[in-house]
């Protein structure tokens, strides 16, 4: 019972928001950063793209299905700007 | 009439804007902290130039998310006049005010740099006093003043003649060489479909005494001010 309770205690749920220009729009820091990459002599990359990554640590009281919907709601209200971004939400528990 | 100029963590032309609504427009104006959420005294607002809220998630962003922004979305409802420069542009695409969004400048650099724009538009109240087709020398300093946006958001812009300066050479031609930060079709600046809101990256507020370099700015205020005289 005391190891369950410290069990649930610990457990750690995150939501992992990834927010990508959508395909569409130029995304010039990822041009640079493949001009670099390619002189430092990688080979065989046709695109790089940068993005960005969100963690958000869930309250254990919360359910999986309630923190993706709450993560999903944050990244298209916040984390995201749609004009010119898509999300995509991962749930890790 | 009475102007606020708001002030968010991280504005610095605030007091650029204060200043010109004070001594060049010659009007009340009042700081308005980012707090606040009553605008009923004010005629027109300005969202100043900086760095609200340090550019963090997206530039403009989280400033967008500020209680006076939602007054000042009634405010705009309501038809009152609201301004954006610069990094106030970048709020009020966030806050959906206008249209399209602002991304890193093409070539990645912050840069800052007088620049020409070429006025597109009179029919707003803010460039009624400007001469269509006439050249402003302003100031820009931006990372993040790149304009982007769909084909149609792009199409309605140019249909509603909403598109009210672009980005041109110092005789007036609109070229790519022009297109100081590679904004889509040049453009520097915009309205929303009523016409009383208006976004731009150049600075007209640092543009209004020949000291600092250009006083083109000051047609800018001044048709501010006119249109909010004759409504008086």
């Amino acid at each position: 019972m005391a190891a369950a309770h410290r069990q649930n205690a610990s457990r750690k749920m995150k939501a992992k928001v990834f927010v990508t220009l959508k395909p569409s729009v130029l995304d010039p820091q990822g041009k640079a950063i493949k001009h670099s990459v390619e002189l430092l002599g990688y080979e065989g990359i046709s695109d790089i793209r940068q993005g960005k990554y969100f963690e958000i640590a869930v309250e254990p009281s919360v359910n999986s299905e309630t923190a993706r919907a709450e993560a999903e709601r944050m990244a298209r209200e916040v984390l995201s700007n749609p004009i010119i971004e898509d999300f995509r939400v991962e749930i890790e528990s | 009439m009475k102007f606020g100029v708001i002030v968010f963590l991280g504005s610095n032309c605030d007091h650029d804007a204060y200043h010109v609504i004070s001594k060049h427009v010659g009007q009340p104006v009042d700081f308005i902290w980012h707090r606040e959420t009553d605008l009923s005294s004010y005629d027109a607002v300005i969202i100043p130039g900086g760095f609200s809220y340090g550019d963090y998630l997206r530039a403009g962003a989280l400033a967008s998310f500020s209680p006076v922004m939602k007054s000042v979305k009634e405010f705009a409802a309501q038809g009152k006049l609201v301004l954006g420069i610069c990094n106030g542009f970048q709020i009020l695409c966030e806050a959906g005010l206008l249209p399209g969004a602002l991304i890193r400048n093409r070539d990645l650099h912050f840069i800052c740099d007088h620049v020409n724009v070429r006025v597109e538009s009179t029919n707003t109240p803010f460039t009624h006093e400007l001469v269509a087709g006439g050249i402003l020398k302003m100031p820009i300093a931006h990372a993040e003043g790149n304009f982007v946006c769909d084909d149609a958001t792009l199409a309605e812009l140019n249909r509603e003649d909403r598109v009210i300066f672009r980005y041109c050479d110092v005789n007036g031609q609109i070229t790519d060489t022009a297109n100081i930060n590679g904004s889509r079709d040049n453009i520097a600046g915009i309205c929303n479909r009523g016409r009383n809101v208006m976004g731009l990256m150049p600075h007209p507020e640092r543009a209004c005494e020949d000291l600092l370099g250009s006083s083109d700015g000051r047609e800018v205020f001044r048709s501010l001010a006119g249109v909010l005289a004759a409504a008086a």
